[in-house]
């Protein structure tokens, strides 16, 4: 149902908006966007010793695409490359897969697992991950 | 005959079987198929089936002559001179590349084709990618603040140059309808061409092309009650017969030798392969219906929706209503914003209440931007709808504030 779909964990995310806002001195940068929809986001990262020190994001999008996106900017920092790698990985199999174990998808983001039953809004919320992804697949990014 | 609602939605097996009740109101996306168009299609896989203009046996002559009324009830439809002026193709979109592609090829580098900043993309993008092939130079008639299309901008823009107006004759997102005679009116000073596009008028009546005094009229079946896969473009049987193919295959041709071909007469020139027989069928079906109707009585029961629509969005916080927000000159298709609130998520929450309403930048991204946005609301209403439907939308509004905020 909607009202799962917008609880007061993701509408507290996307107003929170970790990380909002564009990254001064950026590694590396994405601009992606989601031709069906219309979310677009732009989003920088900063790496430092093969971790992440700071991201940055302008995102456009719904709010599900907006919480993603803060999710990230609260969770990216600190963490390697591989680190986020598993998150995105954690997130496909919570929209995705078959017979889901939650127990195998970190708590800060099970509420993203309503939408798992509208596939069509799957694409929100995988937005910013695929920036990040492709941020960091940036040879600059390091 | 007057209007009869209830008579009418139960003609719709979707809306009519719809438990709960479905309150469709996407159908500038599409709309719902009739049970005309349904019974013909399933008619003519069931009795007549077969290849068309080919074979020489009884089924055969009979798949061709069930096609060719189809053709001939699109004429009707349209008020063609003939129907042989009336091309099938698989929607508004393939029309309209048509037109691009083949009337295209007579345009030379410095030729100006011109629409306006309220087409869908299907009467945009293709005449951007003639420009790539040809260097024609594309020019833009601009919007008034309310998003109708500004004729009165035709007289500076359209030079001897000039060759093709390509416009809407109703908005996808506003609902607004073109002023079609001051666009013919400034194309006839200058000598070119007009296109009108008519994908989300022809769901609204009949329409008559020679009235119009245009050169092409494009529309898709799936937006007219009639099945998806199916589209119509008309033209002026001469210029028809001027334009060389778009697509080639059987069909199309008249003679084929290894040195090279010539091409049969409008329209089979440009209907080349197997064409969508029974879809035609469908759309024949759907639009001889259509002409049954008393649209007098229809545009006004669509009138007092589009009110009610109007008004109840007025009473909303924060709702900003794009387009005419009067009754002049429209069609019932209304865009909204809610502010702070994105589309999806509006007509996401709508679902739960069974109101199906579209969001994003329906394939209008230059009209986006000129109001200021990324995407929309959209809520265009159908002949089925009743007030039950704006109602539903009104309070599911209310709904949607509540949980999103």
């Amino acid at each position: 149902m909607s009202a799962e779909l917008y609880q007061q964990a993701i509408k507290a995310l996307a107003q929170a908006a970790h990380g909002a806002g564009r990254l001064p001195a950026a590694s590396a940068s994405a601009k992606l966007d989601n031709p069906l929809c219309g979310d677009r986001i732009t989003l920088d990262v900063a790496v430092e010793d093969g971790k992440i020190i700071a991201i940055g994001h302008d995102t456009r999008g719904c709010l599900l695409c907006r919480a993603a996106a803060s999710w990230l900017g609260q969770a990216a920092p600190g963490a390697t490359r591989a680190q986020m790698a598993v998150a995105h990985a954690e997130l496909l199999a919570l929209l995705k897969q078959d017979a889901l174990d939650t127990s195998a998808v970190r708590e800060s983001l099970l509420p993203f697992s309503p939408v798992r039953e509208h596939k069509s809004r799957h694409g929100c919320v995988l937005l910013p991950f695929q920036a990040l992804e492709q941020a960091l697949t940036d040879p600059q990014a390091g | 005959m007057s209007f009869d609602l209830q008579a009418t939605r139960a003609e719709f097996p979707l809306l009519a079987l719809a438990k709960p009740p479905l309150h469709y109101l996407d159908n500038a996306a599409t709309s719902q198929i009739h049970q005309s168009a349904l019974q013909a299609m399933a008619d003519h896989d069931m009795f007549r089936r077969a290849n068309i203009m080919r074979g020489t046996y009884r089924l055969a002559e009979a798949a061709t002559t069930a096609y060719e009324e189809a053709r001939a009830r699109v004429a009707r439809f349209l008020n063609a001179f003939t129907p042989n002026e009336v091309v099938f193709t698989s929607g508004a979109t393939s029309a309209l590349n048509l037109v691009a592609h083949s009337f295209g090829e007579s345009l030379r580098s410095g030729d100006e084709v011109i629409v306006s900043l309220a087409e869908h993309h299907s009467n945009l993008v293709p005449w951007q990618l003639l420009r790539q092939r040809t260097g024609i130079i594309l020019k833009f008639l601009p919007v008034t603040a309310d998003g109708r299309i500004d004729a009165t901008a035709l007289a500076g823009l359209a030079t001897s140059r000039c060759r093709l107006i390509a416009v809407t004759h109703c908005s996808n997102v506003t609902g607004a309808v073109t002023d079609i005679a001051a666009i013919v009116a400034a194309a006839r000073s200058v000598g070119a061409r007009v296109l009108v596009d008519g994908a989300q008028q022809v769901q609204h009546g009949p329409v008559d092309v020679q009235a119009l005094g245009i050169d092409f009229y494009a529309f898709s079946g799936h937006k007219c009650y009639g099945p998806t896969g199916i589209g119509v473009l008309w033209a002026r049987h001469a210029l028809l017969d001027a334009m060389p193919p778009f697509l080639a295959g059987g069909g199309m041709v008249g003679e084929v030798t290894p040195e090279g071909s010539t091409f049969a007469r409008p329209p089979q020139r440009f209907e080349a392969g197997t064409p969508p027989i029974a879809q035609a069928v469908g759309l024949g079906a759907a639009l001889s219906w259509l002409t049954t109707l008393p649209w007098g009585d229809i545009r006004r029961h669509e009138q007092r929706l589009l009110q009610a629509l109007l008004a109840g969005l007025a009473r909303k916080p924060g709702v900003r209503i794009l387009g005419p927000t009067d009754l002049e000159a429209r069609h019932p298709v209304v865009s909204f914003d809610i502010a702070g609130l994105h589309p999806h998520d509006v007509c996401q929450v709508l679902d739960r209440h069974g109101v199906a309403l579209r969001g994003g930048h329906h394939c209008a991204q230059p009209l986006m931007q000129h109001f200021g946005l990324d995407g929309a609301n959209r809520a265009s209403i159908a002949l089925y709808n009743s007030l039950a439907d704006i109602e539903a939308l009104l309070d599911g509004l209310d709904d949607v504030i509540e949980v999103l905020r």
